[in-house]
């Protein structure tokens, strides 16, 4: 058994006791920590640990204010009043959004690519004449539907585009424009990770992402150097969202949601939205929920309304049920690269348009077929 | 004999070839879901894509066409969604992650988010998505790029994904996971890779056809060389015809 005494080491130990008890516990450390790994970097990295305590310095900070701030004892006080009763909270689409989304409301979307989009809801929102929002994006089609109809005014961004399509015209428009006023720059894990922290009703959660980049540079998030290990970590604020808009395969009357297949975001937004509002493509009964429990990802509580929309994520797709439309994405493609292109875009598939069930009709059911997956 | 092949069926078996057998890799939309798909039907039976939406392990036998899409999660061992993705990630379960973008530099820093100036771009750009994440946590980043001045720069106008930012010990000092970082460059010239000293691009392989000169030509910072400067073999008649009859059989990323 064997150390070496190293002075600089010891005149930084425990400072504020006196010098033999500091000498006692220096020992007693080195004999420790010297015996068990033989590593002096062991010993170097535990000293910051007991003196770090008492604070965590700030080592960088994003440049962008948070567009929606982080309050989380409103976030319990709302749904603390929220309905815990099994009543029936099936509506429209429109009946919806004239209910729970106001002008310059941070709203959100869930989806993955064109996958599971909340489209009819997105399109009820658009015709709804409600604007001004701060969004959070991950945006493919909808978002493109607000920027068309200029509702976007902030953002929360990871990722805007068209995926294999390419950029996204609309936003581009928007954004070089000067449209939108302030774009706050994350990744798509710091996004779930900041849902995942309101989830949690925490205020931040730390994470190994946005660091030492731009993104960080333009974003809200903060990075300290973490009290346990020293190292450095980004905190990225808890994100609430006011509104937000899901797509499930089945819900029932009461709002209880079952999602097939991966679940993207959807469990860690629902658990972030002041309101939700939902769009099924069936309506089951309880009954039927109760069966596999293990399936519901969104539970009643969590959802204010429930759209009976099937095929509502047309022209993207529903895992299990139907496939992507690419015929109306290359036709979209072309349209919304230019301004008038989108605008009898707009025109003719959302604003001439009544409801969800004028555009299926429009559609028609000859191609709703062809999308729709035959089982094995 | 050679058979004609087109640059993007270059560049899948060129990104294929560097996934190895048994590891997992973070696979994103366009090339990589073939390259992943090739290697699985040529020397990487084992090999576990994973997709950032939730898709563990699927047996790419359509080609998806999203990160989202059913077949990212194909006959797979778990469909789950971006928070267990990302954190798998986060806590070193996945060797390989591929990336892309609008700009690269030499320490491999990616910008897909803006050209110009953030607050008045020229253009806006698509943003992070899952990138700036899988160049975070990721063991090895293999970028896969358009060879030309205009994309190979000395300095780029955003860092959307950390490469090995500013110096050889950047990275960990900006708190980034020991041990992660850029891998390869993949082209339509050449592979690189990065000095293990100065954390710098470095050129270890050309393609047919291509010289040093036309790779110095097309990078807009200096290239380091590596010692003995390879050639990288042709697609091979079987790689082409896996790709052409099995993986995309529509021809959907391959002209």
């Amino acid at each position: 058994m064997q150390f070496a005494f190293n002075l600089t080491e010891f005149l930084s130990f425990d400072t504020e006791r006196s010098l033999l008890s500091r000498f006692i516990n220096y020992l007693i450390f080195k004999l420790t920590f010297e015996t068990l790994s033989n590593s002096p970097e062991t010993f170097i990295k535990h000293i910051p640990m007991s003196e770090n305590k008492k604070w965590i310095p700030v080592v960088a900070e994003g440049e962008a204010p948070l567009i929606q701030p982080v309050d989380l004892d409103a976030f319990r006080d709302h749904n603390r009043k929220k309905s815990k009763a099994l009543i029936d909270k099936t509506m429209t689409e429109e009946e919806a959004i004239v209910k729970f989304v106001n002008d310059g409301d941070y709203i959100g979307f869930e989806l993955y690519g064109t996958v599971r989009c909340p489209m009819s809801l997105t399109r009820a929102l658009v015709r709804s004449g409600k604007k001004d929002f701060r969004i959070v994006g991950q945006g493919v089609h909808e978002l493109d539907l607000l920027f068309a109809a200029d509702l976007v005014r902030e953002i929360d961004f990871t990722y805007i585009g068209l995926e294999v399509f390419g950029i996204s015209g609309n936003m581009r428009r928007r954004v070089e424009d000067g449209s939108v006023k302030r774009i706050v720059e994350w990744s798509n894990a710091a996004l779930t990770w900041r849902f995942k922290a309101a989830s949690m009703g925490i205020p931040f959660i730390p994470s190994r992402s946005m660091l030492g980049t731009d993104t960080f540079k333009k974003s809200s998030a903060i990075a300290v150097e973490c009290p346990f290990t020293g190292d450095r970590v980004a905190l990225l604020p808890a994100l609430i969202v006011d509104t937000g808009f899901i797509h499930v395969h089945r819900a029932d009357k009461h709002g209880n949601c079952q999602i097939d297949g991966i679940s993207g975001f959807a469990f860690e937004m629902s658990r972030a939205c002041k309101n939700l509002i939902i769009s099924a493509e069936e309506i089951v009964e309880t009954d039927e929920i109760r069966k596999h429990p293990d399936k519901t990802i969104i539970p009643y509580y969590l959802v204010d309304a429930v759209v009976h929309a099937p095929y509502a994520s047309w022209p993207g797709e529903m895992s299990g049920l139907h496939e992507r439309d690419d015929d109306h994405y290359k036709m979209y493609v072309q349209q919304q690269k230019t301004q008038e292109g989108m605008d009898a875009y707009m025109k003719e598939w959302v604003y001439d348009l009544p409801d969800h069930k004028a555009l299926l009709d429009k559609i028609g059911k000859e191609k709703l077929q062809e999308l729709t997956l035959k089982e094995d | 004999m050679t058979q004609e092949y087109s640059p993007s069926e270059l560049l899948i078996c060129l990104a294929s070839r560097v996934m190895e057998d048994g590891s997992t890799a973070f696979i994103g939309t366009g090339i990589p879901m073939l390259a992943a798909s090739l290697a699985q039907a040529m020397h990487a039976p084992n090999l576990v894509p994973v997709f950032e939406f939730g898709g563990t392990g699927a047996i790419l036998e359509k080609l998806p066409l999203a990160v989202g899409d059913m077949r990212t999660y194909n006959k797979g061992i778990a469909a789950s969604g971006i928070c267990d993705i990302m954190e798998t990630s986060q806590r070193g379960f996945i060797e390989f992650g591929f990336l892309g973008g609008a700009q690269i530099d030499r320490y491999g820093n990616l910008n897909s988010t803006v050209i110009g100036d953030h607050a008045k771009p020229k253009v806006r750009l698509p943003g992070s998505g899952g990138g700036n994440d899988v160049g975070s946590a990721c063991w090895r980043t293999i970028a896969i790029m358009i060879h030309d001045k205009r994309r190979f720069m000395e300095k780029i106008d955003f860092v959307t994904t950390p490469g090995f930012l500013t110096s050889p010990n950047a990275r960990e000092e900006a708190g980034l996971p020991k041990g992660t970082g850029p891998y390869r460059v993949v082209t339509n010239l050449c592979t690189m890779g990065y000095d293990e000293e100065t954390k710098q691009m470095m050129l270890l392989s050309l393609n047919p056809g291509v010289t040093v000169d036309d790779v110095i030509e097309n990078t807009g910072f200096e290239l380091l060389m590596a010692e003995e400067i390879t050639h990288n073999d042709p697609p091979t008649s079987k790689e082409l015809k896996i790709l052409r009859e099995e993986v995309d059989p529509d021809g959907l990323y391959r002209k």
